[in-house]
This record gives structure tokens, sequence and C-alpha cells, in this order.
């Protein structure tokens, strides 16, 4: 479970959010420029938090007030970027095995077949990334993710720089990640088709902060006062 | 023509060793100046930028009278060196590598700093969520990523540690066998009545390495640049 308290000044305005998230799929929904991203990096330790507190599964990664911090690496929470960012002289497959190196995690064949199979990403294992297409280079980047044995999963628009056939591609691997592997995860998007198909909680935001905490629900309400 | 006389190739394996030593002892200093640099804001951070630029400014005869007066062998720190390390530099092929090594690290420093400063960040920080620590990010990404810059500095300063002459001939003279380089031999040869030949056959040489060193370098910097498109 993850408990999230924090604010985050940025140049033109302010995040302030405070929620928490349980087992199971839960997106954080608004507009661009709403601070998802802000928010997702602050739990992956990529931003640190102005003040607030950051705790996940009783483990504290963020206290402001203990001036505690700790680093990316030692937070074991997986982060699936919109841009994939795979290592470019990297292969797939060494892209894959990345953060079983870095973690020193033992070897395990079984488990990544399990995933290589589960993305479909089987015959693309020698590429480079180079030569990938979007959609594919999006399941590595899951792979390599799930790979590193996260306790909580960050997908921060996994989908926004890829056109709608590659979308509807993606979609039922991500459908199936929810189902199958049991990671917790914050799902990032401004589109409600998508948090519809994937998630069961959402976080709405606006401008920094907090508007609402519930079920899909609160897309439908959020639809309505756009329409 | 071109067959060179033995004090002829003493000059040129010379040359090569000094300007050998010179690039890959100034190789991890440099690594590090520039990644400084490139990478961290720090209390004069701009001292250090112009200090590491000087060699490239200054007359290399004051460069050599620097250093010459630094380590030689009554020199603050050559004295230091000499004492307790028994490293000495003033008249050896040692005090040419290090004359070398100086006048090329600018040039080393800089090539470094710019394939640095174009490695993509976020490839930084997907590697530390994947688990890397900073210096396991700088091993594995970083550097693989800057690698054609990391070569093209080091043809650089190899090139200018080859055709270094103002600095070396300052801090160890001219001593056959011992400090003359490939350029201090051709400026003696161009000083002997006859000696055209000989200096001829030296620039010959000279060319030859220069341009195998670029074709080295392009032929890298290509290859890398296919790896990372994927071809």
């Amino acid at each position: 479970m993850l408990s999230f308290d924090a604010e985050k000044k940025l140049s033109d305005f302010t995040v302030t959010a405070k929620f928490e998230t349980g087992a199971g799929v839960t997106a954080l929904f608004g507009p661009s420029g709403a601070g998802k991203t802000t928010i997702v990096n602050m739990i992956a330790g990529l931003v640190a938090p102005d003040r607030g507190r950051i705790e996940i599964d009783g483990a504290l990664l963020f206290d402001s007030a203990a001036k505690l911090n700790v680093p990316p690496h030692r937070r074991r929470i997986g982060y699936v970027f919109q841009d994939g960012r795979l290592f470019p002289h990297l292969s797939v497959a060494q892209n894959l095995d990345y953060g079983r190196w870095m973690r020193g995690l033992p070897r395990d064949d079984a488990e990544r077949d399990h995933v290589v199979a589960m993305l479909g990403i089987g015959h693309l294992l020698n590429r480079r990334p180079g030569k990938l297409s979007g959609g594919e280079r999006q399941r590595v980047a899951i792979g390599r993710t799930l790979l590193t044995q996260p306790r909580l999963l960050l997908l921060d628009e996994p989908l926004a720089s890829l056109d709608a056939a590659r979308k509807v591609e993606i979609l039922p691997y991500l459908e199936r990640l929810r189902d199958e592997a049991e990671i917790p995860m914050i799902y990032v998007s401004h589109q409600a088709s998508e948090i519809r198909r994937i998630a069961s909680r959402v976080v709405r935001l606006d401008s920094g902060r907090v508007t609402g905490i519930g079920s899909l629900e609160l897309i439908d309400a959020a639809e309505t006062m756009l329409a | 023509m071109f067959d060179l006389t033995p004090d002829e190739w003493v000059a040129v394996r010379l040359s090569l060793r000094i300007a050998a030593v010179a690039t890959l002892f100034a190789l991890p200093l440099g690594v590090a100046v520039a990644w400084l640099l490139a990478r961290r804001n720090f209390w004069g951070k701009s001292l250090l930028d112009g200090f590491v630029h000087l060699p490239l400014v200054l007359p290399p005869v004051v460069t050599g009278y620097l250093l010459l007066i630094w380590f030689g062998r009554r020199g603050l720190i050559g004295a230091f060196l000499a004492d307790h390390f028994g490293i000495v530099f003033s008249f050896r092929w040692t005090g040419a590598a290090l004359a070398c090594g100086v006048m090329g690290f600018p040039l080393l420093v800089r090539a470094i700093r710019l394939s640095l400063e174009a490695v993509d960040r976020k490839l930084e920080d997907a590697a530390s969520t994947l688990g890397a620590s900073g210096i396991w990010t700088f091993a594995t990404v970083t550097l693989p990523l800057a690698l054609p810059g990391v070569v093209a500095g080091m043809v650089l300063c190899f090139a200018k540690a080859l055709g270094e002459f103002g600095a070396t001939i300052t801090f160890v003279s001219n001593i056959p066998g011992e400090t003359q380089t490939l350029s201090a031999a051709i400026y003696t040869y161009t000083n002997i009545p006859g000696g055209d030949a000989a200096a001829g056959r030296l620039v010959i040489v000279a060319i030859v390495i220069a341009l195998a060193a670029l074709v080295i370098s392009e032929w890298f910097a290509r290859r890398a640049g296919m790896r990372y498109r994927g071809d």
C-alpha cells in the first residue's frame, strides 16, 4: 500500500496531493499539466518533494520532517515511462536483464520466459531498441520493469506516444499484466477510455490538486462536466 | 626515401610512446573533470574550467616553463614526487609525456564533456529506477553512450601530444633518444645543412600517423552511431 502526502512547487504552480493506493490498478487521471508526472516522479524518487511524507508497505521512502529521502535505486518501484527509455546501446535481452544485474537478483529463466511470453516479445530479444516499433518498445519497457520485481508499478501515460492502432495492440497486454501480475499499479493518463479498461480506482487531479478519489464514476462525472 | 635511419626510427617510436602514455594517463582524469564540468555545479567551477583550458590559450613555452618550475627536480611537486615515489620528469621522456598530456588535456576534456552533455539524462533516470546506483549508471549507461566522444577526445589528445613542441622542448629539452620527439627531430634536421631529406621523411611519417588516427576515430564513431540506431 502506498501512502502519499507531499508538496512540490513547480515554476508555474504547486503540486499538493494526498492519497492512498492499495492493490489493483489506481488511475491518476487529469488533464495535461495537472501534475500527474510530477507525482509519479516523487513516488519513484526522481523528484524530491519540498515537504511531505511518502510511505510504501509501512516503509518510509521520503519524510521531510526526518530529512529522509531514499534514492530511486533503493526504492524497488518500477517505472514505465511514456517514451520507453530503452538503453539504445544494449540489445532487447540485455535491456530485460539490466534490472536483475543492478539489483543482483538471481537468474530466473522461468520468470523471464513468462514475462517475455506474456508481452509477446520473444522474437525481439536479439534486436536493438533502435529497430523496434513504438509498441514493441513499450512492451519491452514494461517487461524490463516487471523483471526487477517491483513492489509497485508506475505507468506514466504508457500509450500516449503511440498511434491509435498501437494503443489497441498494447491494451490487452496491460490487461493481462493487471490480471496476472500481483503488483499494485498506478496508471497515469488523461484518456478516460484507457482508464475504464485498466483501472478500478481513480485519483482525479486538476492544477496540482486532488479533486476527487473514488471509483470509475469519477471519470464519468468529469466527462459530464466537460460536456 | 622511405627507409628511415635508426635515429629517425628512435624519434618516431619515442613520439608514439610519449603520445600514447600521455593520452592514457590523461584519460581517467579527463573523464573525471569532464563529468564534473558537465554534470555538477560547485563553487569555483568556472575557475576549474578556465584552468583546464589554460594550456590551449597560453603560449606553449609558458606552459613548458611553468612545468619546469613546478615539476623540475627542485620544483615543489617535482621534488616531492622524486623523493617519495622516485618519479623524475626533468629531462626524461616521462617529462615529455607530462608536457604532452597537459597540452592535450583541454582537447580531451572538451570532447568528453560535450559527449557527456549529449547523453539523455532520462536514460540515467530510467537506470536508477531499475536499481542502478550513481556509479553503476555512469559505468553502464552514461559512459557507453558517450564513448564516441571519449574516443574522439583521445584521438585529439594523441594528435596534439604527437605534434607538441614548445612546452616539451622548454620543459625537457631536445635530447635524442630521450626527449627528442618527431616534431623536435624535424626541427633539428631543418637546422642541419643537408637535413632536408631526413626532415621530409619524418614529415611524411607525421602525416601518415595523423591520418591514421583520424580514420580510426571516424570509423569508431560511425560504428558506434550504427549500433545505437540498431543497424
